[in-house]
């Protein structure tokens, strides 16, 4: 077994801790970090719920150890809205109701996160392609799609 | 779910890995790690030690050379998504990179990985096949060169020694009349394939002057459809040509019944889409359409 001493940047703050080389990222995160927004959903690598951004890539965090973000930058879902005030991606699931339990939303929220980035206008279809490693069972995913549309349109405006 | 308890290390270059293996008997190189990392969580593997190649930068290259295509083994599927190289000249290639597990799984995922965990389910395995590509080893005793043709042995087994990494994946530069297409049937998105066939021919005038055709998850190995490749070389594409071709490939792959479909089920479907395979690829060569 071993133990690494490991430092990354989690939500703009330089953390170091020790970790064994087999803790999941998103054990890190849950339960030495105690940011518990990112969700265990499968643990299989199927449902995205744990998707947070390394190195600025969305990742499940369930499919990468935590000694491998040594020197990473790591955001999670924590670090979406500031100052207390909902990012448009979180007014989006707010206001088209792209949530129903609630359980995907962080690795939802994640992965649009990172695909507006790429890709600020993207089209119905480009958004399904995108969110299709996030499985949601509540929505049928069209409210998810909408809010999506609507967090694309409300940062076009801020542009 | 944990995985058992292992050594970790993260070298900076290959020799250092190779180094490492050559300590560690029954060491495992990680790089994307989306097989392998399932795999130690349900502790279907539970290797002592882990190798991270993820910190070697001169294994992850797209380029042409030497009349082919060269890919360092770190490639994700992502870096073969968003090339222009691989859109404008290797068609089968972006094909595949595209249905490869789900967007998340490719950001990380490695077409060396693909191709090292030999599980006839992936996607590369018939891509490369179909491409007639080569793999670059590496080991102590130096490098070397492997034929795809040889490359996978068995369930879950490569060529590769234990003691070797696999560096690059060379595909030939397709040439004039030459073009290629992957078609996956897949229940949902990133779901392993009910049938997938990957196709590469060259063709002069309506002629089929050479065809490989790669097949995914209908056998306990990845394979080539040599009976139907055979039968359409040196033929015009006619419907009937197709029809034959597709039912050789059905009688020869090796189908395991399971959620997907029963065996006779996934025999037609290799015939259905084997057929809307080299349909595509022979649509795609230039100035046919």
């Amino acid at each position: 077994m071993s133990l690494h001493e490991i430092s990354l940047t989690v939500n703009g703050a330089v953390v170091t801790k020790q970790v064994e080389a087999r803790t999941l990222l998103v054990h890190f995160i849950r339960e030495n970090l105690e940011l518990t927004g990112t969700h265990i959903g499968c643990d299989t690598t199927s449902c995205g719920a744990c998707t947070v951004l390394l190195n600025g890539k969305p990742t499940k965090s369930c499919t990468v150890f935590a000694v491998q973000a040594n020197q990473a930058t790591l955001e999670t879902v924590e670090s979406v809205a500031e100052g207390g005030k909902l990012h448009p991606i979180q007014q989006g699931f707010w206001e088209k109701h792209g949530l129903q339990c609630g359980f995907c939303t962080p690795g939802m929220i994640m992965t649009t996160k990172s695909l507006l980035q790429k890709n600020p206008r993207p089209t119905e279809a480009e958004i399904r392609e995108g969110i299709s490693g996030n499985i949601c069972r509540c929505t049928g995913y069209n409210k998810i799609v909408e809010a999506v549309q609507y967090a694309a349109d409300k940062l076009g405006e801020a542009r | 779910m944990i995985p058992a308890q292992f050594d970790y290390h993260a070298p900076r270059s290959l020799d250092e890995a190779i180094a490492l293996l050559r300590q560690h008997e029954g060491a495992k190189v990680l790089a994307g790690g989306q097989s392998l990392i399932p795999a130690m969580r349900f502790r279907l593997a539970q290797p002592e030690v882990l190798i991270d190649i993820n910190g070697i930068a001169q294994l992850d290259y797209i380029k042409e050379r030497g009349g082919h295509l060269a890919l360092g083994a770190l490639t994700r599927e992502t870096a073969l998504e968003e090339s222009p190289l691989i859109a404008e000249r290797y068609a089968l290639l972006l094909d595949t990179a595209k249905v490869v597990a789900d967007p998340l799984v490719r950001q990380r995922a490695t077409v060396g990985g693909n191709l090292a965990h030999a599980d006839p389910a992936n996607d590369h395995p018939a891509t490369m096949l179909a491409y007639g590509a080569q793999v670059v080893a590496r080991g102590p005793a130096g490098e070397r060169v492997i034929e795809i043709d040889n490359f996978f042995t068995g369930l879950f087994e490569s060529a590769l020694g234990p003691q070797e990494i696999l560096t690059e994946i060379r595909i030939p530069a397709p040439g004039p009349g030459s073009a290629g297409a992957y078609l996956k049937i897949e229940r949902k998105v990133g779901d392993y394939a009910v049938t997938g066939v990957a196709v590469q021919l060259t063709l002069t005038g309506n002629i089929c002057k050479s065809i490989r055709i790669g097949l995914t998850n209908v056998n306990p190995t990845p394979m080539r459809a040599l009976e139907a490749e055979a039968r359409l070389t040196g033929q015009a594409l006619t419907d009937d040509a197709l029809e034959a071709a597709g039912r050789l490939a059905a009688s020869a792959c090796s189908p395991s019944a399971d959620l997907r479909g029963s065996e006779e089920y996934k025999r037609d479907l290799t015939r259905v889409v084997m057929k809307r395979a080299v349909r595509l690829a022979q649509s795609r060569v230039k100035g046919t359409n």
